[in-house]
C-alpha cells in the first residue's frame, strides 16, 4: 500500500484555509498545519493584554481550526527573520505598512523550508484569486509562488481550477475537479463551503489578523521610527504600540496610557524598564515614558498623568515618578484639562 | 523518563506555545515537563497545542499569580 501524499497547510486561523486544508484533507492527504508568529499578529496577544469577556473564552483561532480539523500545528517564531519583510518589502506597502506581497512570499518560502526539511510533497494556501487587492490578484499570485521557491507545489484549493496546474495536481495526487474556482471578495462560496463541511463556529474572515494593515497602527509605527531616527524594532516596541493611548507631547518623549485594567497590568510588567509615572493618592493608571525628559519634560507627563486618574477635576494632584532604576519621588502637579491637549499629540 | 522545567513567565501567548513546542521537541516520551507562565491565556492555548499533537496536561495549578502547567509527552507519529 502506498503511504498518503503530505501537504503542509497554511493556518492562520480564519475560514478559508481551514477550508483549504479541510478541501485536500478529504482527498486523502495527510495534512499538518504550519503558523508563523511575527509579532504582528492581532491573534494571541492583544487577547492576553485587553480585559476580557468571561463568558466567552479567549482562544488561539489558529489552534483552534487544527483542532477542529484533526491536524497537527506548527507554530514558528519568525520574529527576526521578519523583520527586513517589514523594513525592506521589494513589492512596496499596501495602504499602511502593511507589506503583503512581500509577507506572503516570506510565509510560503518558510512553509517551503519545512515541507523539504519534513519529507512533505506540497504546500497549500486558503488564497483566492481577487480577494485581496496586493497578494491575492491573479498578477501576483505566481509571483509568491516564484519567489517563495515553491513553484509548482503551492497548491491554492479554493481557487485552482482558475489558475495553471500545479505539480500535485498534475501527478495525480489531488483531482483537479475537486478543487474550487472561487473568485473575487464575495465571501458566500466560503461560507456555503463552511457550511457542507458543517463547520459553523468559525472566526470572522479576511483581513483582520495583521497589525500593520492597521492605520491606527501604521502611525504609531511610523512614529516610533521618525522619533528615533531609524526604521528598526525590537519585540517590545512592536508590542508595545498595541497598547493603550500614546501621547507624544514632545519630540524627544511620549506616553503610554492604558486605557482599561487588562493594559495597566501589561504595562506594569515594563516598569523596570522605563521612566514611570501614577497619581499617589487618587486611583489612576502607570503611564509609561518613552524617551528622555528633562524637569519641563516631567512635570508636563506628570500633568497629563494627573489628567488619566480620578482626581482630574481636583486642583492638585500628587503624582509619583519613578525612574527605571526604581528612585520615586512624588511632585504636586494641576491635572491638565482635557481642553489643553492638543489633538495632534495622540498618535 | 525524566521531569523538566520551562520559564514562560512574562511571554504572551503565542510564545509560551512555541516554547513548549521547541522544549518538548527534544524530550521522550514519558517525559514530564512543567511550565510556569504569567499569560492567562496558556491556561487554554497549551491544552489546545497538547491535544492536536498528543501530549497530555496532567495538572494546571495558579501559585501567586503564577500558572504552572505539568505536561507529559506522548508518544509521536
Amino acid at each position: 500500500m502506498t503511504q498518503p501524499r503530505k501537504a503542509i497547510a497554511l493556518i492562520s486561523g480564519g475560514l478559508d484555509s481551514m477550508l483549504a486544508a479541510k478541501v485536500i484533507m478529504d482527498q486523502g492527504v495527510h495534512v499538518e498545519g504550519i503558523n508563523f508568529f511575527t509579532g504582528f499578529c492581532v491573534e494571541g496577544h492583544t487577547h492576553a493584554i485587553r480585559k476580557h469577556d468571561s463568558a466567552k473564552p479567549k482562544r488561539n483561532n489558529a489552534l483552534w481550526v487544527a483542532e477542529q480539523l484533526g491536524i497537527k500545528l506548527h507554530i514558528i517564531d519568525v520574529i527576526e527573520e521578519y523583520k527586513q519583510v517589514v523594513l525592506n518589502p521589494k513589492h512596496g506597502y499596501g495602504a499602511n505598512l502593511n507589506p503583503c506581497l512581500d509577507c506572503k512570499g516570506f510565509m510560503v518560502g518558510k512553509a517551503h523550508e519545512w515541507m523539504q526539511q519534513h519529507a512533505f510533497d506540497f504546500i497549500i494556501t486558503g488564497e483566492v484569486v481577487g480577494q485581496r487587492p496586493m497578494s491575492q490578484r491573479r498578477d501576483t499570485m505566481p509571483v509568491v509562488a516564484r519567489e517563495s521557491g515553491a513553484g509548482a507545489r503551492l497548491l491554492r484549493p479554493l481557487c485552482a481550477q482558475l489558475l495553471p496546474e500545479t505539480l500535485p495536481e498534475q501527478e495525480g495526487w489531488v483531482q483537479r475537479e475537486q478543487l474550487h474556482r472561487f473568485n473575487g471578495r464575495s465571501r458566500k462560496p466560503q461560507m456555503a463551503l463552511a457550511a457542507q463541511f458543517g463547520f459553523v463556529d468559525y472566526a470572522q474572515p479576511a483581513g483582520g489578523c495583521c497589525f500593520l494593515t492597521n492605520e491606527q497602527y501604521a502611525v504609531k509605527l511610523s512614529d516610533l521610527w521618525q522619533s528615533r531616527g531609524k526604521r528598526d524594532y525590537e519585540l517590545d516596541d512592536i508590542m508595545l504600540l498595541k497598547v493603550g493611548r500614546h501621547l507624544r507631547p514632545r519630540p524627544h518623549f511620549k506616553l503610554i496610557i492604558p486605557r482599561e485594567e487588562g493594559e495597566s497590568r501589561y504595562l506594569e510588567g515594563y516598569r523596570r524598564q522605563f521612566t514611570h509615572l501614577q497619581a499617589f493618592v487618587h486611583n489612576g493608571p502607570i503611564v509609561l515614558l518613552d524617551g528622555t525628559a528633562d524637569e519641563d519634560d516631567l512635570l508636563l507627563a506628570a500633568r497629563l498623568t494627573a489628567r488619566y486618574c480620578q482626581g482630574r477635576d481636583d486642583a492638585q494632584v500628587d503624582v509619583r515618578i519613578t525612574a527605571a532604576d526604581g528612585a520615586a519621588r512624588i511632585i504636586a502637579v494641576a491635572p491638565m484639562s482635557t481642553d489643553d491637549i492638543p489633538r495632534e499629540w495622540l498618535l | 523518563m525524566t521531569q523538566h522545567t520551562l520559564d514562560a513567565r512574562r511571554l504572551l501567548c503565542p510564545l509560551p506555545v512555541i516554547r513548549v513546542q521547541n522544549c518538548v521537541a527534544d524530550l521522550n516520551p514519558g517525559d514530564t515537563l512543567e511550565v510556569v507562565c504569567t499569560d492567562p491565556g496558556v491556561r487554554y492555548d497549551i491544552p489546545s497545542w497538547c491535544r492536536i499533537n498528543g501530549h497530555h496536561v496532567l495538572e494546571t495549578r495558579e501559585h501567586e499569580g503564577e500558572i504552572i502547567l505539568t505536561i507529559e509527552v506522548g508518544s509521536t507519529l
